[in-house]
């Protein structure tokens, strides 16, 4: 079937099957950042954002992002480079292969969350893994970054 | 991967009742998180996004949350915030992540009466009831009870009252499946305490509630209630844990749950 939505702000109309998630929808069309890594939706490689909500795009059918605005790092190369820059000053960036959805997540609890705690961003992020870092470097540069330090 | 030969968006419940009921394979899709894990062959999927489902809502003395609501959702409203304690928002907070959180719904959590569910633990500790599209309303418990059919959960229904309630789940590791929950929750002088993840689908200990029912349990009345619960509710055996350590994990997390919710200002 035919769907169209807004891909960090691209109108767009692609074709997808029955049961084919966003994720893999998105990587067939050229948006490598996002990664599948768990198939047990509990990694977070995959998130991006649907009308500015994170969400694991492995898990969401492609059709339901009918009509709806997806923005995937690609689409946010300003706020990446930010946060990114920080990150590997803090050295927390090692394979970098769950950088994308961690950003996004990090991204995401920027615009929802006002002076969090860390407890708080803790929480935020458990849905994001990490297999490289022991995530200390990532809390200190998500402090820095939202100017919690 | 589960398969699906058709996928179709209803516009009205009695549309999706109808497509729900032509074949056996005919499946009402939630989040899909769970879904997705299996091998099920979906002979059709029906999606109840277009429904307008997803609302958290006050109407006529119960809180009323929509099957499409997910457990973000849950998580963040003001009025679950505000009410029972903030029990059901707690109950969904450690469940993967927000992102997790964001795709799931209540009604596939409570509909499918899976094992491992927060959700339903602390939906039994409050007056609840389900609306189902055929089958109309009734309370959570009953709906528990009944072996599995074919129907549409619409609805949940709380009655809001101003009932203390607090939730504790174990868990092996942050944002793993609990090895067992408790919600505990008291009205007047009324108690209920629901056990789930034992690991089979939650359950009211009817027989300890009781026990605790009058005047500001003594701590002897209390270790008599928690040993009640022990007794009246089966416990099982899975890769998470063995039914001896859940029974011992049950002590613990009742006696905290009803010392807890004594401890609650309104009380």
């Amino acid at each position: 079937m035919q769907i169209e939505l807004t891909v960090n702000d691209k109108v767009v109309q692609w074709e997808v099957g029955n049961h084919e998630f966003l994720a893999d929808t998105l990587r067939s069309h050229g948006y490598l950042s996002v990664k599948k890594a768990c198939d047990t939706s509990c990694c977070g490689l995959c998130t991006v954002w649907i009308d500015g909500k994170s969400m694991l795009s492995c898990s969401i059918l492609s059709l339901r992002a009918h009509g709806k605005k997806v923005t995937t790092i690609e689409g946010l190369p300003k706020e990446a480079e930010e946060f990114a820059q920080i990150l590997s000053a803090e050295g927390a960036e090692q394979c970098g292969f769950c950088s994308p959805g961690f950003i996004m997540s990090v991204l995401a609890m920027k615009n929802e969350l006002v002076n969090p705690t860390e407890e708080e961003i803790i929480h935020y992020l458990t849905g994001n893994l990490c297999r490289c870092t022991g995530y200390m470097g990532q809390l200190r540069a998500i402090k820095t970054y939202l100017g919690v330090a | 991967m589960f398969t699906m030969l058709n996928l179709v968006q209803p516009k009205e419940l009695e549309e999706a009742y109808q497509i729900l009921s032509e074949k056996r394979n005919n499946t009402i899709l939630g989040g899909c998180a769970f879904l997705k894990m299996g091998k099920k062959r979906i002979t059709t999927g029906i999606d109840l996004s277009n429904l307008k489902l997803n609302y958290i809502q006050e109407r006529d003395g119960f809180i009323e949350i929509g099957a499409m609501t997910s457990l973000r959702d849950i998580e963040i409203n003001p009025l679950l915030k505000d009410n029972y304690n903030g029990v059901l928002a707690q109950s969904v907070r450690d469940i993967i992540g927000v992102q997790f959180r964001n795709g799931v719904t209540v009604g596939a959590s409570v509909y499918s009466k899976y094992g491992f569910s927060d959700l339903i633990t602390a939906l039994l500790s409050l007056d609840t009831e389900v609306e189902l599209f055929k089958a109309g309303r009734m309370p959570l418990e009953e709906f528990l009870a009944q072996p599995k059919g074919k129907d549409i959960l619409v609805r949940l229904w709380i009655r809001k009252t101003s009932c203390q309630a607090v939730y504790m789940s174990f868990r092996n590791s942050a944002s793993d499946y609990s090895v067992l929950n408790v919600a505990v929750s008291k009205l007047n002088d009324q108690w209920r305490i629901a056990v789930g993840a034992r690991p089979s689908k939650a359950a009211l200990a009817v027989s300890a509630s009781e026990m605790l029912v009058g005047e500001i349990p003594s701590s002897e009345r209390i270790e008599a209630a928690v040993q009640k619960v022990t007794e009246e509710l089966s416990f099982g055996t899975n890769t998470r844990g063995t039914s001896v350590y859940r029974k011992a994990l049950c002590k613990a997390l009742v006696r905290r749950g009803i010392l807890e919710v004594m401890a609650c200002k309104s009380n």
